[in-house]
């Protein structure tokens, strides 16, 4: 008995989240939905692309609604595992396993054929077309770092619940967007298609700011983020101790995301018989060309 | 002087007013604001003073029970051998500071060690504090509650051979106005004299 209770301490939310749960819920549902749609056939969903879905939505879920979130606002650098996690590793995996071809396919088929009015479609698709431009995207990818990790910003966002839930959605609907335009194959991603050899560039210099950010971090000799100090440590530790592993958690796995989306990318270029063709003339639906 | 048209007048009219408006908006900002604060200010981040607790005469409280008055809620225990004694005396001696206007201020002691913590050994301790020392005692749902809503964090260390133990908290003082909205925190390293002019601005604020 005593057991359980632990057990269930460390599993159940630390503060639930209702927004959370429906989210996550409905994800989850579409996706199964769409694993039943593709039936067993050639469409079917491999094994590893559903496992890599359930595992990336299982960990973002871990660090939202379970006794991490506790940790992660009383440590600095499970705080930033938390959102190693949110802004990077999650969204690497869900977008890995191909989640658009199957959460549409779970969309019932009266809500797919629903017409959304253009007044109404049209402002959307400017909104996102804006924030997946090439430019745009890992701006806002390394903005979105820095500006939570500013730290009069920082305090404020974890002693106040509503940034904090913020802060956490932002990062993760962000790396969502980020890794989806990084890693999708060009085919899926239409008319919004960013070129491979842009993206490698993109890759490689977002890591940049990333390594910068984690290295001052890491070597700071006084304690940057006070409001650990002031609300207290999940357990006794070294405040700077505390910093300095946190640094490294923004410093190194994040520039190691960037080299797994650079193979990626290779891979997609070397296994893509589109790949290599212009943009405009995929735009046209023109036939690939054939020399690859 | 040609007459102006009636069409024109109203709408500089409405457009004086709209003016107006703006030029009041902004003096009403200019009023409530002033120079800053010396402690932190955390008004409109903090939720506001609610709890239910044991005081130390084994009454149960609420936060209600202290609206009118400047609340100052600190979470610690007894046997803090440094931290909380520092800190319960800083806000002893601005209230000193204060003189008279400290009868609109109450200190709310709350311990993090509720089972070495009872209400008698609380009353003994906030007595050396001084009249607007509250202790209160809560009980593990209250405290967990508690921590939930203030995003504070406290940890007991491993018990030495004598059974005797630390408890690792959270050193920040929130500050309530009397409406139980949270306005200021109080840091480890802000003097009893900065505490004191913050408290004596909250007060003739409202």
């Amino acid at each position: 008995m005593p057991l359980l209770v632990t057990v269930l301490r460390y599993l159940l939310p630390w503060q639930f989240s209702p927004t959370i749960f429906i989210t996550f819920a409905i994800t989850i549902a579409l996706y199964v939905r769409g694993m039943m749609a593709l039936g067993r056939g050639n469409d079917r969903v491999r094994f590893w692309r559903a496992f890599t879905f359930f595992l990336g939505v299982a960990l973002s879920y871990a660090m939202l609604q379970t006794y991490v979130d506790y940790l992660s606002a009383h440590m600095f650098w499970i705080h930033r595992f938390q959102h190693l996690i949110l802004h990077h590793i999650a969204p690497v995996l869900i977008v890995l396993a191909e989640s658009g071809r199957v959460l549409r396919a779970g969309v019932p088929a009266r809500v797919r054929q629903m017409r959304v009015p253009a007044r109404i479609r049209s402002p959307i698709q400017l909104f996102f077309r804006s924030i997946q431009h090439p430019l745009m995207a890992p701006t806002l990818f390394v903005g979105l770092i820095f500006f939570w990790l500013t730290p009069s910003i920082h305090f404020t966002a974890m002693i106040d619940t509503r940034r904090y839930d913020l802060m956490n959605w932002s990062m993760l609907a962000d790396g969502l967007l980020f890794w989806w335009l990084m890693l999708a194959p060009r085919q899926v991603q239409g008319s919004a298609s960013v070129g491979y050899g842009t993206r490698l560039v993109i890759l490689a210099l977002v890591a940049i700011p990333q390594l910068l950010l984690g290295a001052y971090i890491t070597l700071h000799d006084t304690s940057l983020y006070d409001i650990y100090a002031i609300c207290g440590r999940a357990w006794a530790v070294d405040p700077l101790y505390d910093q300095q592993i946190g640094g490294l958690l923004t410093w190194i796995p994040a520039a190691m995301m960037s080299l797994v989306g650079i193979l990626v990318v290779l891979h997609h270029i070397l296994h893509d018989p589109e790949a290599t063709t212009p943009r405009r003339r995929l735009a046209r639906s023109v036939q690939p060309a054939s020399s690859g | 002087m040609t007459p102006i048209p009636r069409g024109v007048a109203r709408r500089r009219r409405a457009a004086l007013s709209v003016a107006a408006l703006i030029l009041s908006a902004a003096l009403a900002a200019c009023a409530g604001s002033g120079p800053p604060y010396t402690l932190k200010n955390i008004t409109g981040l903090v939720q506001p003073l609610d709890f239910h607790l044991t005081n130390q005469d084994n009454q149960v409280v609420t936060a209600g029970d202290y609206r009118h008055d400047l609340v100052l809620l600190y979470f610690g225990y007894t046997e803090c051998p440094d931290e909380c004694p520092t800190t319960l005396t800083t806000l002893a001696n601005a209230l000193r500071t204060l003189g008279p206007e400290a009868s609109q201020v109450r200190v709310l002691f709350v311990s993090v060690d509720p089972q070495r913590d009872t209400t008698a050994v609380l009353k003994h301790y906030v007595n050396h504090f001084g009249p607007e020392f509250v202790g209160l005692r809560p009980d593990e749902a209250e405290l967990t509650d508690l921590s939930k809503r203030y995003r504070i964090a406290y940890h007991y260390e491993k018990p030495d051979p004598y059974g005797n133990y630390e408890v690792d908290h959270s050193n920040a003082v929130f500050i309530f106005d009397r409406d139980g909205r949270a306005r200021l925190l109080a840091l480890s390293d802000n003097t009893a004299l900065q505490v004191a002019s913050d408290l004596r601005r909250l007060l003739t604020s409202g």
